[in-house]
């Protein structure tokens, strides 16, 4: 019998597509045993059916504390013992979270943002031309763009981003030791217990005055469970469409035809064509969504035993040919809308229409304000983030 | 072409307002789906069929 591959593996050549390994575990094995950081074997699911049959399952747990569960890090697993929020539990705890926050991404009230997004984009590509070049888009630009969207959302001072942004960054490192991801855990739960806490007694027009008043202030909800909704939300929100900006860039001044094809335009249906296409293409979440059975169930044809863990790749299955043809070309035009980037079944991204305003509008205008933006090192000088649970750039050295 | 959605099941998404504004839509106070139009006209047929295969809930059902 031959041992488990490890799991995740390591990228090749392109620093856009997922492991060529996983490519050839897609082709002939789609349901696989991998081997992780622990020596446990859970299963790894690589074909787009079968990935969104895992996602829809309800024999399939998204439930971190269930034995056999795959985390994809101890730092990871020590600090989801710490504190869960809704993603990591299964209905009817996980609806109830969940629906506390609908209202605030209904995609008409996101549309509503959109202005504000434009003046947020506009403001910052004005300072980064203001500023000395080279430039680290990541720091002026990718990063601020999405922190200063969430934090007007949910009312968290902007101010405070050194803050957040140095504690959510330790919460998706794959790196850090279970100490230090439980201590910065705590830091931020702190900081956001005590921000709902004086919401309740003085609030605003924000997500987190809302929840303090309607379930901190009547007992429905804890300071840490409201804490620990309010740490999702602020990670997931700034973390994923930052690296979305970075990486995206990336990708479009490495395939300079298919930039030309949106650096001009105005039409907004090319432009929400080419975000989804992007969100295909790169898959950003790029370690599969974790899962463990609750009983035996089978997938692609494998019996799958309950308390065994399963990982559906996104990634791979949003380049599985028999969804999307020619699947490793970068096609701002193809229609890529059935994507798995944001997930798929009751968990997928609550914020997905807020990522793809923020998108859309940066896609629109960076690219046209700064048209001779460049990379000022060579592609291969760039520190990828095969590090961390959400793929990307550590720092992007831009000129124009 | 008939359409039936699950109100219970919609995780409000809002994939399916995306893929067909004019059938589709979502209720203010918590996104959930509200359907506009049970018996799409035939020039809407693909995007609703679309809708359906990307509703992550599996909320919309079509009977053709």
């Amino acid at each position: 019998m031959t041992e488990a591959p490890s799991f995740p593996m390591t990228r090749g050549r392109c620093p856009f597509d997922p492991p060529p390994e996983l490519g050839r575990i897609r082709a002939d094995e789609p349901v696989a045993r991998v081997r992780l950081w622990d020596g446990s074997e859970p299963w790894l699911v690589t074909r787009y059916e079968d990935v969104r049959a895992v996602l829809t399952d309800p024999r399939i747990s998204a439930d971190s504390d269930r034995p056999g569960y795959p985390p994809p890090s101890p730092g990871i697993a020590a600090r989801r013992r710490q504190a869960k929020a809704f993603i990591n539990q299964d209905d009817p705890e996980h609806a109830a979270g969940r629906r506390l926050l609908t209202a605030d991404f209904v995609i008409k009230k996101i549309e509503r943002l959109r202005p504000r997004i434009q003046q947020i984009v506009d403001q910052l590509i004005d300072d980064l031309l203001a500023g000395p070049k080279p430039a680290d888009l990541v720091g002026a630009f990718a990063l601020p763009v999405p922190s200063l969207v969430i934090c007007e959302l949910l009312g968290v001072p902007y101010a405070d981003r050194a803050f957040f942004h140095r504690t959510s960054k330790t919460l998706i490192s794959r790196d850090v030791t279970p100490e230090q991801a439980v201590a910065a855990t705590e830091e931020l739960l702190g900081y956001l217990g005590d921000l709902v806490e004086k919401k309740a007694a003085d609030p605003g027009d924000d997500v987190l005055s809302r929840l303090a008043v309607e379930q901190l202030r009547t007992g429905k909800l804890t300071r840490r469970e409201l804490a620990a909704m309010g740490q999702l939300l602020l990670v997931a929100g700034h973390e994923t469409t930052a690296n979305m900006i970075a990486l995206g860039t990336v990708a479009l001044l490495e395939n300079p035809a298919q930039l030309a094809g949106i650096r001009g335009t105005d039409d907004p249906a090319l432009l929400a064509n080419a975000v989804e296409e992007l969100l295909r293409y790169l898959t950003i979440v790029h370690l599969g969504r974790r899962r463990v059975a609750t009983e035996d169930l089978e997938i692609g044809g494998q019996l799958i035993r309950k308390g065994e863990g399963v990982i559906a790749a996104t990634d791979a299955a949003n380049r599985d040919d028999t969804a999307f043809p020619a699947p490793d070309e970068l096609d701002l035009r193809r229609k890529a809308r059935h994507h798995l980037a944001f997930g798929y079944g009751v968990h997928q991204c609550l914020g997905q229409p807020l990522a793809r305003v923020e998108l859309q509008v940066v896609y629109g205008t960076l690219y046209r304000r700064v048209p001779t933006l460049a990379l000022a090192v060579p592609v291969e000088q760039l520190n990828f983030k095969h590090d961390m649970v959400v793929y990307g750039v550590h720092e992007l050295p831009v000129t124009w | 072409m008939k359409v039936v959605v699950d109100q219970d099941t919609c995780v409000a998404s809002g994939q399916c307002v995306l893929a067909a504004a004019d059938v589709f839509d979502q209720r203010d106070e918590d996104g959930i789906v509200v359907l506009l139009d049970e018996n799409p006209p035939a020039r809407l047929a693909e995007d609703v069929r679309q809708a359906a295969a990307i509703c992550p809930a599996l909320a919309i059902r079509i009977e053709e």
